[in-house]
């Protein structure tokens, strides 16, 4: 049987629980969980003035109520699965490094920064700066998945530097700004500066955009290796149309103002 | 005010005073050291631990506005670093430029009781004093940016001596300032005027018609007749490049007799030939400095790891950024002085950075005259003050050394002379370079030392093999008779105070200063100088030949 925390009080102000997470539960009877420490603004308060606690922990936990307001649930996530039926605030999966999280509503802005492995599944929309570093760092997801069925907002996979990230819907401007490596997925219309500063990586859209002019056209041509990663999709739920399954893509390469060797696929199809 | 207290049975180290190791009682009242105190006062009692006076940092980068930018610049280092509260101080960030709050308090942590900053522009004055106001339990002091100043090289090559030493004297009273720095003199200017140019030798001219000797020989002279406390402090021209040593060794007998602070000198002692890789010649610095006591210098060792680079010295940030290819920040560019910030990483397995390690140490092992080459490590340029304790056991421990040297790029460890430098420093010699050399290099007669009437700055350490862990957590830190630490916890928090000089000045210089603002400056003249409701609790160190 999964933990089960329910949001009874919606907080004011937002709440951290980074100790709504596997690692930190493991092992704790019900009172200490109750009694774990979250900070509601500036205040320290135990977790069960904000949360009903129930179950018992068996390396799942399921989370229930608007969690609009609540950050960085499961960061530096190592196992386990958590599932949030409902919308989630910023910074979930931060630094996650194994397990699954999977959200059922919309989630906001910092979806898995520096990421390091597993997989979070963001079934609505997804805010900015999903898979991304955060200011400053060199390095954004280093591993990992991350799979939103709807739309995202800018800077998806900024300075990502490995690992998968597939948007369902629109991704917003700069996508995979900067990235140094790593795939980048957008089955909707990609905004503008797409691959802006990327020195390495893949970004594939199934929708002609306009790029920057520091990306060159290489060639059309049916990379083998994308009809396997559409197969992935397809077993986690996504929709691929037999038209993109087989059809050739534009590849572009930039940015030339850094090393050219990343590598924009837009689907050529009719 | 603080209590009265006695410290007993602990091993005392007092070089000032000539006591090496002596068991002897230390006796506190009002925040002085007093020659005994009543029977019924606290009593510390330090059996086997390592009484010390309080440490004293002479050149580091801790306020003011080019540290604040170099905040900015790095949210990725404060967020791995954070510094937590207690139930008596602040809390903040840390990394390598931590904030205000932090600094003082990791000073404390290191029984380091003094510092001062070393280099800010007059313009940045007010930013750096609010700055030190939050920059908790050390006593403080900044030194003023004056060898780029037009308005002074344009007294100069008018040979307007006496109106320059009036100058001088003002601008170090409208800025509270400590003394003068001198960064590439003649070199800034030109850099931030014409692309990419710089002085590449002492007695180059610049556009003003100006020699980077002429500069500094004009400042030390200044000082010299005005009798500040510590003689002004000089960043030699050409830092970093090879071959530099020998216009450090000019810089140095441009001073003739007169006293002159080198900074950083590890970062100026480089032989061979410009452009290619560098070599050691700490051996021909550390003779100069050695064979001439009006000479003091603080060594600026470099420590593997991640540092900051923080400098006056514009067109150096700018070469370094072409090396590293990442983010920097080119600020101070409108007012009297440059700057150039960028995030940087010592590696062992590069040459130039092994080099730069080993001829800091070099210079700390070869000197035979300790108090005049003081502990630093350019704070946070060639890493952070919280390297010290590992610095202080690099130059106690020789096997600890020779450890370390295993891991160091080896083809560097060939062009120096480290391998055969046995030294090891006793705690009276380390008692020396933090702590009683800078005190005295700087003219405070109140600070380094434990006799009677020294400020009660004192640290006590545990006294344990390992060195490294030994300074890295003192038992118990004393500031102006107030216990901060106690049983390495923090029991009060406490704001120390300004130290600044305020030589005389004839008032009329203000008359020829005043039309140079009206023509260029974008500050009212009237709103340029600090006015005292920025000092807080200060000392002024008194001035004037003795």
């Amino acid at each position: 049987m999964p933990l089960k925390l329910k949001l009874h009080t919606k907080p004011e102000v937002p709440l951290e629980a980074d100790c709504v997470c596997p690692d930190r539960m493991q092992s704790l009877n019900m009172t200490e969980i109750e009694d774990l420490i979250v900070f509601h603004g500036n205040c320290q308060v135990p977790l069960k003035n904000f949360f009903e606690c129930s179950g018992e922990f068996d390396g799942e936990i399921d989370i229930e109520g608007d969690l609009v307001n609540v950050k960085h649930i499961a960061s530096t996530m190592s196992f386990g699965k958590m599932t949030v039926s409902g919308n989630v605030g910023v910074h979930i999966g931060a630094a996650m490094s194994g397990g699954e999280i999977i959200v059922e509503g919309d989630a906001s802005d910092w979806v898995g920064p520096e990421m390091l492995g597993g997989r979070i599944t963001i079934k609505g929309n997804a805010g900015h700066m999903v898979g991304s570093g955060y200011r400053g760092s060199t390095m954004g997801m280093q591993g990992g998945e991350i799979i939103v069925h709807g739309n995202v907002k800018n800077e998806t996979g900024h300075v990502m530097r490995r690992g998968l990230i597939v948007v369902g819907g629109d991704s917003g401007d700069f996508t995979g700004v900067n990235m140094l490596a790593g795939t980048i997925i957008v089955l909707g219309q990609m905004g503008i500066r797409a691959g802006a500063g990327m020195k390495r990586g893949s970004i594939i859209c199934q929708t002609k955009s306009e790029l920057l002019p520091t990306f060159t056209r290489s060639c059309d041509y049916q990379p083998s290796f994308l009809r396997h990663y559409f197969k992935h999709l397809e077993s986690l739920g996504l929709i691929i149309s037999d038209s993109l399954m087989n059809s050739p893509f534009e590849r572009w390469c930039g940015d030339s103002i850094e090393l050219n060797r990343g590598e924009i696929l837009l689907y050529a199809g009719k | 005010m603080s209590a009265a207290m006695r410290i007993v049975n602990g091993k005392v180290y007092d070089p000032a005073n000539n006591i090496d190791g002596k068991i002897k009682e230390i006796c506190i009242q009002d925040g002085r050291i007093v020659d005994s105190v009543p029977e019924d006062v606290t009593v510390i009692d330090a059996q086997g631990m390592v009484i010390m006076p309080g440490g004293v940092d002479i050149h580091c980068h801790i306020a003011g506005p080019k540290v604040n930018a170099a905040r900015k610049l790095q949210p990725e280092d404060h967020r791995h670093d954070v510094h937590p509260g207690t139930p008596f101080t602040r809390s903040g960030t840390g990394g390598t430029v931590p904030s205000t709050f932090a600094t003082g308090y990791r000073y404390a942590t290191l029984g380091y009781t003094t510092a001062m900053e070393a280099a800010v522009t007059p313009i940045g004055a007010r930013h750096t004093l609010e700055e030190f106001h939050d920059t908790p339990v050390i006593d403080k002091g900044f030194y003023v940016l004056l060898g780029e100043n037009i308005f002074l090289q344009k007294l100069l090559s008018e040979k307007r001596i006496e109106e320059f030493d009036q100058a001088v004297a003002w601008w170090i009273n409208a800025t509270k300032a400590y003394t003068v720095k001198l960064v590439n003199p003649g070199g800034d200017e030109p850099w931030k005027g014409k692309k990419n140019s710089n002085v590449s030798d002492i007695d180059e001219k610049t556009d003003e018609g100006l020699t980077p000797r002429q500069i500094i020989e004009a400042f030390i002279k200044s000082v010299d007749k005005q009798g500040f406390p510590h003689p002004p402090h000089i960043h030699c021209n050409n830092l970093g490049h090879s071959g530099n040593y020998k216009t450090t060794l000019e810089t140095m007998k441009t001073a003739g007799d007169m006293r002159a602070h080198i900074a950083h000198i590890q970062f100026h002692s480089y032989g061979g030939e410009l452009g290619k890789d560098p070599i050691s010649k700490a051996a021909e610095i550390v003779e100069y400095v050695d064979n001439h006591p009006n000479i003091t210098c603080d060594v600026g060792q470099v420590m593997f790891g991640k540092s900051t680079i923080m400098t006056a010295d514009a067109p150096l940030a700018y070469v370094l950024k072409g090396h590293t290819k990442g983010k920097w920040v080119n600020a101070d560019t409108e007012c009297e002085s440059g700057c150039g910030i960028l995030p940087f990483n010592y590696q062992e397995h590069i040459y130039m950075h092994t080099l730069q390690w080993a001829i800091g140490l070099e210079i700390f092992l070869m000197a035979k005259d300790p108090w005049r080459v003081i502990l630093s490590t350019d704070h946070p340029n060639g890493g952070s003050f919280m390297n010290y304790p590992k610095l202080i056991k690099l130059l106690m421990d020789k096997a600890f050394r020779h450890e370390e040297m295993k891991r160091v790029n080896q083809r560097a460890l060939e062009n120096c002379s480290l391998r055969d430098l046995d030294r090891e420093y006793t705690l009276n010699e380390i008692a020396i370079i933090t702590r009683a050399g800078p005190a005295r290099a700087l003219g405070l007669n109140n600070k380094g030392h434990l006799g009677v009437g020294a400020d009660a700055d004192i640290t006590i350490y545990d006294e344990i093999d390992d060195k490294e862990m030994m300074f890295n957590a003192p038992r118990y830190v004393i500031k102006s008779g107030n216990t901060i630490i106690g049983n390495h916890e923090f029991i009060t928090d406490f704001i120390g105070k300004l130290l600044h000089i305020t030589p005389e000045y004839d008032k009329k210089i203000e008359e020829v200063v005043q039309p140079f603002f009206e023509s260029y400056y974008s500050i009212e003249f009237s709103n340029y100088a600090v006015d005292d409701s920025y000092l807080h609790d200060h000392e002024i160190i008194a001035t004037g030949k003795a």
